[in-house]
């Protein structure tokens, strides 16, 4: 008898199921199920892993939790699916600067709802970026940043900055004339600034012009280091997350004792 | 203070003075009571195998990092080759106004290698600044020096104009209007056997005084010159 059991609420008696008559078969779907819940139960026991699930996902929430506090989960689901169409478009993608526009001209024109994969990810780069915007923002009104949250507002500052690498690195690959015009503009942006500006536009463009190495950079930051880091920093801040629980709405007030309401600041 | 006196072999004694201690301030093993410690003994063995472990793992990490690190800083250190091209004949310019000519910047990247050079000869009643041998053709580039973006020369006003953020340049590049905070740049030329050559770029402050190329949005009047300072003079590939 699996021992893996599923946190469920107390049911009524009228709503529990009624005990099975004697000689009553299971039928196929019960047992069905029972050998799922074994599988599930064997890797329990050699992992331990429902303990850290149940603390990740059956967590108290605040009173007066609404649908502003799904923005953060509509970010992740965007990276998400930006990681995944990214992965598709790579399998045609050529990082190279003579190839690189008739790769994706094959892909929008050519390949097998290539357009539809890269229309998702050009979109949906648009869309994380407009979540990332509206996630910060409700974090700003509802004072989610406040102690002891501040390593999350810490961390999200660094997703955001990272969004927008993805972005401008994201932006030179299509590599027609808006691409490399922008990117031109892009770098020379970063070449403004005092003392270290000219250093990190060659940094960025490997060489003091726009040349052969450039392109694969950018590819290599879009799709390998920043998604790494993306990927890590979200891990720190879900971790933070269910580890510190969601705030209530400003609008809610604790009802609390009298006597304790003086200590209110 | 217990652990003390079974350390001494008195399990009877409770009582017991400072000086029946082990005296910690002595920096071998063995006076400060250390099970197992040798003679002369100073630094216990579990902190020397967690140094040597620490320290052969940051060596470990800096044999992999380091030389990460410098490949990708590489290229900042790096000053490409730049071959001397021809752009036509001498007769082919005037010094009426420019005629355009496509150069290569980089090679071996196709379209995005190349480049656009206004041409024309020197005209010594409006170029006011000393002649070398490097200044008999002006060759101007179409690199804006607000942002990068390709300026056009406009024949009917004789200006050259950027069409990102208007930035407006007069007939010799001097800067005229707009966001740019120099001149536009310009090309060493040099003639030789009637066919005019272009060399590698340089920057020009509103004076027109040579400067070391520079990206756009460099200034190079006043402290700007310091600000952005110029690549580092390695040797050329």
């Amino acid at each position: 008898m699996p021992k893996f059991k599923l946190p469920a609420p107390p049911l009524p008696a009228a709503l529990q199921p009624r005990p099975k008559r004697p000689g009553a078969s299971d039928g196929a779907g019960a047992q069905a199920a029972e050998a799922g819940v074994s599988v599930v139960d064997w890797i329990d026991e050699r992992t331990s892993l429902s303990g850290g699930l149940r603390w990740l996902m059956f967590r108290k929430v605040p009173k007066g939790t609404n649908w502003f506090y799904t923005l953060g989960s509509a970010t992740l689901f965007a990276f998400l699916s930006q990681a995944v169409t990214g992965v598709f478009l790579a399998m045609f993608y050529d990082p190279s600067p003579t190839r690189a526009y008739e790769s994706m001209r094959y892909i929008t024109d050519e390949a097998f709802l290539g357009e539809f994969v890269r229309g998702m990810h050009k979109w949906g780069s648009t869309v994380m970026v407009i979540l990332v915007f509206l996630h910060m923002a409700r974090t700003f009104f509802f004072g989610a940043y406040k102690y002891p949250r501040e390593l999350n507002w810490v961390t999200g500052v660094a997703l955001l900055i990272l969004t927008m690498v993805m972005s401008f690195t994201g932006y030179l690959l299509p590599f027609d004339q808006r691409s490399y015009w922008a990117t031109i503009v892009g770098v020379n942006i970063n070449g403004t600034g005092p003392l270290i500006g000219p250093y990190l536009s060659d940094f960025l463009r490997a060489g003091p012009e726009f040349g052969a190495l450039t392109l694969s950079r950018f590819y290599a930051i879009h799709m390998m280091l920043v998604p790494g880091l993306i990927a890590a920093l979200i891990g720190a801040h879900l971790y933070l997350v269910a580890k510190l629980g969601t705030t209530a709405p400003p609008w809610l007030r604790a009802k609390g004792e009298p006597s304790l309401r003086e200590d209110e600041v | 203070m217990v652990p003390a006196a079974i350390h001494e072999g008195s399990l009877t004694e409770t009582h017991h003075t400072v000086a029946d201690q082990p005296k910690h301030k002595s920096p071998y093993t063995a006076d400060r009571g250390i099970p197992g410690a040798f003679e002369g003994e100073t630094v216990t063995r579990r902190r020397f195998m967690t140094g040597s472990a620490h320290g052969l793992g940051a060596v470990a990490v800096g044999a992999i990092a380091l030389p990460a690190l410098g490949f990708s800083l590489g290229p900042v250190f790096e000053r490409q080759k730049f071959q001397w091209q021809n752009v036509g004949a001498l007769s082919d310019f005037n010094d009426e106004t420019y005629v355009p000519r496509t150069i290569t910047i980089v090679n071996g990247i196709g379209e995005a290698g190349k480049s656009l050079a206004y041409v024309r000869l020197r005209n010594p009643e409006i170029d006011t600044e000393p002649e070398d041998e490097y200044n008999r053709v002006i060759a101007i580039s179409t690199r804006c020096n607000h942002l990068g973006c390709p300026v056009r020369f406009t024949e009917a006003a004789g200006k050259f104009i950027c069409p990102c953020h208007g930035g407006v340049y007069d007939f010799r590049g001097l800067r005229e209007g707009g966001p740019p905070v120099r001149p536009l740049d310009r090309f060493y030329t040099r003639v030789e056997n009637g066919q005019v050559l272009i060399g590698p770029r340089y920057s020009v402050n509103s004076e027109l005084r040579r400067f070391s190329p520079r990206d756009p949005g460099q200034p190079v009047d006043g402290i700007g010159q310091y600000l952005y300072p110029a690549r580092f003079s390695t040797p050329e590939k």
